[in-house]
């Protein structure tokens, strides 16, 4: 073996992405209008476009496009920008290591690739949270898999995971593979949601479960799971506010396919390694309206940051942090975000979490639970500095609002409230 | 024609594979019949993974005797075999001048055992050892630790098969006769073997098999054992596994760090007569949660990533005591059938002894010879996860499939899941792949690698989707295609 083989050259970027889903493609897309040419789209599959590939339902870009487009046809509207500004990507290559001092590991069929970056972006994206880590009793048979493992089995795949299904979990996925399901021919006995209110969208509520006759029940969860081998039935139980099953009310159910719809988790681990800091909320990064993490010239956008209701929102903020990331790569910092954002018991979280208070920034938050004609409130040392009327707020929908830099200053924390 | 071997060994556990390794140090024509589709699917692949010391045992019985042993050995087994062993050392906490008295009974045996490396330590050295845990003194023992109990079992199979023992998979045993000529007939669930040794190591199934064999009056009970598996994560906050002060039939519950880097929460102890159930309930999990934060208060729901239980095979008497190992040949009843009965914890960490133990008793009956090639070294599927930046590049340039990386949380190789696809006992189910990689273990559970194994196993093995196991037979993953394609 040649010596200079067995040498990982450290390659010299701009800028390195980890991700080409819709948050890392439009990242690339705006930095490079912005002037930024040497950068490197770093993906682990075969082709660009992240789980959009596998969403071959409509519905995509009604925001972004003001046109209704499966998930494929949204990721290839930018790829096809990605090849014709001729960005660079890599593909089938995955990063092992991010470091703090943004040097950048990947495994690709060639070789191991160290990249070092000025910045790098994170957008790897979100996983789907488990069986195991909801902790459903019973015992471990096959046919219990989540809606989008189900998902990539059936349209990319082409392989049928099911016959008889029950869907936990009201969460949008899960409803899209309610009707995907009925399409191919299996039956979708019901769908369970531990909450009193549904997580996903009313859209898919009425395109998915009503237009099938799929019930949807609320304030239900599984309470055991059944056979050794193949899944045999599930044991299905009331809850009450605390969500604590009803002793009396199980009902049992047979089918062979129990998915799992019930959360999405970003998926921080390279982002850990790198001595990036994570809100236990979003279980994202802690960034400020740069989209700056606490580690510096490390970026984050997308549902790595915190988890969306619609792709149209990911590409949309991942745009938005071209600028800070073009400002830092050439000047090589930016102002730092002293001003941090603190929330009362009805908001699940904002993004971001910490503002400089010298620039507009677009602020992202969920409600905890429904709420009818309030007002979401952000104030500076008891002064309202921006609101939010909303006829209906409810934790499926990510709230967006831009809040003007002019009314802010220095030295005082934000609190963002829900007034009903 | 019909083969007639010198033994066949009922069940593939650690137990019957150590038995079928040692076994081929000779010159024997030997089988192994297992019921499930892999080794280590039962009570050899659901439990702790500890490799215990020999101190909790009574003094001349042969669980301390044949434990004390294993341990002995079990780095050298290691080296040979390439499974992953730490003797990161364990600690027993306790808080009560009772827990003082009962740890030092406990360090008593110990040294009657012949147990080396232990010693009662403070509140300070404790903290040094493990930080996070919590408890005024322990119980230090240096010479236990962690193994691997997949790898470990496969590593013994594999060398076994490789040393020419066949394997037979989804091959229950229903009925033993003896032929005129005084050989075992055995009937299985997919057909007929002959034998002139029988060894009953089938572990929860050791009193059913000894029946066939016709010594009856065995009295097995399961003790269920149910565990919480956390994220890697948490790790590093555990650098050795904390048990409380034991009691005399009952460890107690533990939490354990695992050779992969995860931490173990469990087991209770159920006893059981329903040998096939593996269910864990909200109650248990409720119950392991809070009962070993007591020690180490690191458990949050948040780290979870499965759970698992398991059974052991107790031998008890008519007052429900638990008793010692039995391995016997009973000449009269059951000639050149070896019996292995109540193999239950430290079975693990006793394996090559009890092995060995049977082979001394099936050499007191004839003549054994050495086999002359048996080769004592095996190697398993290399981990990619485990090598530095630079080994990794030298071998992606050897075999590209190595720069494809698919299971994302273990960093598992297509390279890997080859050669497991390809393993030498041809096990061909996705847990086969599982064990032997650690593709699917990891905090996302196979939610990005699943697919692609599945369909790596298709193209390897030319299976369809309705063929593919998940783990025991009838564990259908897949009910075919969702569209035919058509052939333009």
């Amino acid at each position: 073996m040649n010596a200079q083989l067995k040498e990982i050259q450290v390659e010299q970027v701009d800028v390195v992405i980890i991700g080409g889903g819709p948050a890392g493609l439009a990242a690339a897309a705006e930095l490079y209008r912005r002037g930024i040419r040497n950068l490197l789209i770093i993906e682990r599959e075969k082709q660009l476009g992240g789980i959009l590939r596998q969403c071959i339902h409509d519905g995509f870009g009604l925001t972004r496009f003001q046109t209704a487009l499966s998930g494929p046809e949204y990721a290839q509207r930018f790829i096809d920008t990605i090849e014709e500004l001729n960005i660079p990507y890599i593909t089938d290559a995955t990063v092992l290591e991010v470091t703090h001092e943004r040097q950048v590991t990947a495994v690709t069929r060639e070789g191991m690739r160290t990249w070092q970056a000025k910045a790098v972006i994170l957008t790897m994206g979100c996983r789907e949270r488990t069986r195991g880590a909801i902790g459903i009793p019973g015992e471990r048979p096959t046919g219990v898999l989540t809606a989008g493992v189900a998902q990539a089995y059936m349209n990319l795949f082409n392989t049928m995971p099911a016959k008889e299904v029950v869907i936990l979990g009201s969460g949008d996925i899960g409803m899209i593979m309610a009707r995907r399901f009925t399409l191919e021919g299996a039956h979708v006995n019901a769908v369970f949601e531990i909450q009193p209110y549904p997580s996903g969208l009313p859209r898919n509520i009425e395109q998915c479960l009503n237009d099938y006759d799929i019930p949807l029940h609320l304030s239900h969860g599984i309470t055991a799971i059944h056979g050794n081998t193949r899944l045999t039935g599930v044991t299905v139980s009331k809850v009450d506010e605390n969500l604590k099953p009803i002793p009396g009310t199980e009902k049992e159910y047979q089918c062979d396919t129990l998915i799992l719809s019930v959360g999405l988790i970003p998926e921080n681990e390279l982002s850990l390694d790198a001595g990036v800091i994570l809100d236990e909320r979003t279980r994202g990064a802690l960034v400020d309206e740069n989209f700056q993490t606490a580690a510096e010239g490390i970026f984050a956008a997308g549902n790595v940051l915190h988890v969306h209701d619609l792709v149209d929102f990911v590409s949309i903020e991942a745009e938005s942090l071209a600028d800070s990331v073009a400002k830092y790569v050439i000047e090589g910092s930016l102002k730092p975000a002293a001003i941090s954002i603190n929330t009362d018991c009805n908001i699940g979280y904002t993004v971001p979490q910490r503002v400089s208070g010298e620039k507009e920034f677009t602020l992202s938050l969920r409600v905890k639970r429904p709420m009818k004609d309030c007002r979401i409130v952000v104030r500076q040392a008891g002064k309202e500095v921006a609101v939010k009327k909303m006829k209906k707020a409810i934790p499926a929908e990510m709230i967006r609002f831009v809040i003007s830099h002019e009314k802010l200053v220095s030295g005082s924390d934000l609190e963002v409230c829900v007034e009903c | 024609m019909k083969q007639l071997y010198d033994v066949l060994i009922i069940g593939g556990g650690v137990i019957g594979s150590a038995i079928a390794r040692e076994m081929s140090r000779y010159r024997l024509k030997i089988g192994v019949l297992e019921k499930n589709l892999d080794v280590c699917c039962e009570t050899s692949g659901r439990n702790s993974g500890v490799v215990h010391g020999g101190f909790a045992y009574n003094t001349d019985s042969l669980k301390a005797k044949l434990c004390v042993e294993g341990n002995k050995i079990m780095g050298q087994l290691s080296e040979e075999l390439d499974f992953a062993f730490q003797r990161c050392g364990k600690v027993l906490v306790g808080n009560t001048p009772e827990d003082q008295e009962s740890l030092e009974r406990t360090m008593k045996q110990g040294k009657a055992n012949g147990v080396s490396g232990m010693e009662l330590i403070g509140k300070e050295r404790l903290h040094e050892l493990v930080p996070a845990v919590i408890g005024e003194f322990a119980m230090y023992s240096a010479e236990s630790g962690i193994v691997d109990p997949f790898g470990y079992t496969i590593a013994l199979a594999e060398n076994a098969a490789e040393n020419g023992v066949d394997y037979f998979f989804d091959n229950e045993v229903t009925a033993i006769e003896r032929d005129a000529d005084s050989n075992y007939v055995i009937t299985t669930s997919a057909g007929t073997f002959y034998s002139r040794w029988v060894v009953n190591s089938a572990g929860l199934g050791c009193g059913k098999i000894s029946e066939l064999l016709g010594i009856g009056g065995y009295k097995i009970i399961g003790s269920k054992g149910d565990y919480i598996i956390l994220d890697k994560r948490t790790g590093p906050l555990l650098p050795m596994p904390v048990y409380p002060v034991p009691s005399n039939t009952y460890m107690g519950i533990h939490v354990t760090n695992t050779t992969d880097g995860n931490v173990i929460v469990g087991p209770n102890a159920d006893l059981t007569d329903n040998f096939t159930y593996y269910g864990v309930s909200q109650e248990n999990m409720d119950y392991l949660s809070s009962s070993a934060s007591d020690l180490w208060p690191c458990i949050h729901k948040k780290d979870y990533i499965r759970n698992y239980s398991g059974i052991l095979p107790k031998w008890v008497d008519e007052n429900g005591a638990i008793q010692d190992f039995k391995i016997e040949v009973q000449d009269l009843k059951a000639p050149r059938a070896i019996n292995l009965i109540g193999i239950e914890s430290p079975g693990l960490t006793a394996a090559v002894p009890i092995a060995r133990y049977a082979v001394g008793l099936m050499a007191e009956r004839e003549k054994l010879t050495l086999n002359s090639s048996f080769n004592p070294i095996r190697k398993g599927v290399v981990r990619f996860a485990e090598l530095s930046k630079e080994e990794q590049n030298l071998k992606i340039l050897e075999n590209p499939e190595y720069g494809e990386v698919i299971c994302r949380c273990e960093t598992v190789t297509k390279a890997e899941i080859l050669q497991a696809i390809h393993n030498p006992l041809g096990v061909d189910t996705m847990t086969g792949i599982k064990y032997r990689t650690r593709s699917m273990m990891g905090r996302c559970q196979g939610g990005y690698c699943q697919m692609r194994i599945a369909q790596l196993l298709e193209q390897e093995l030319g299976k369809k989707e309705d063929q593919i196991q998940y783990a025991r037979k009838g564990s259908q993953m897949f009910f075919g295609k969702v569209r035919q394609e058509v052939e333009s």
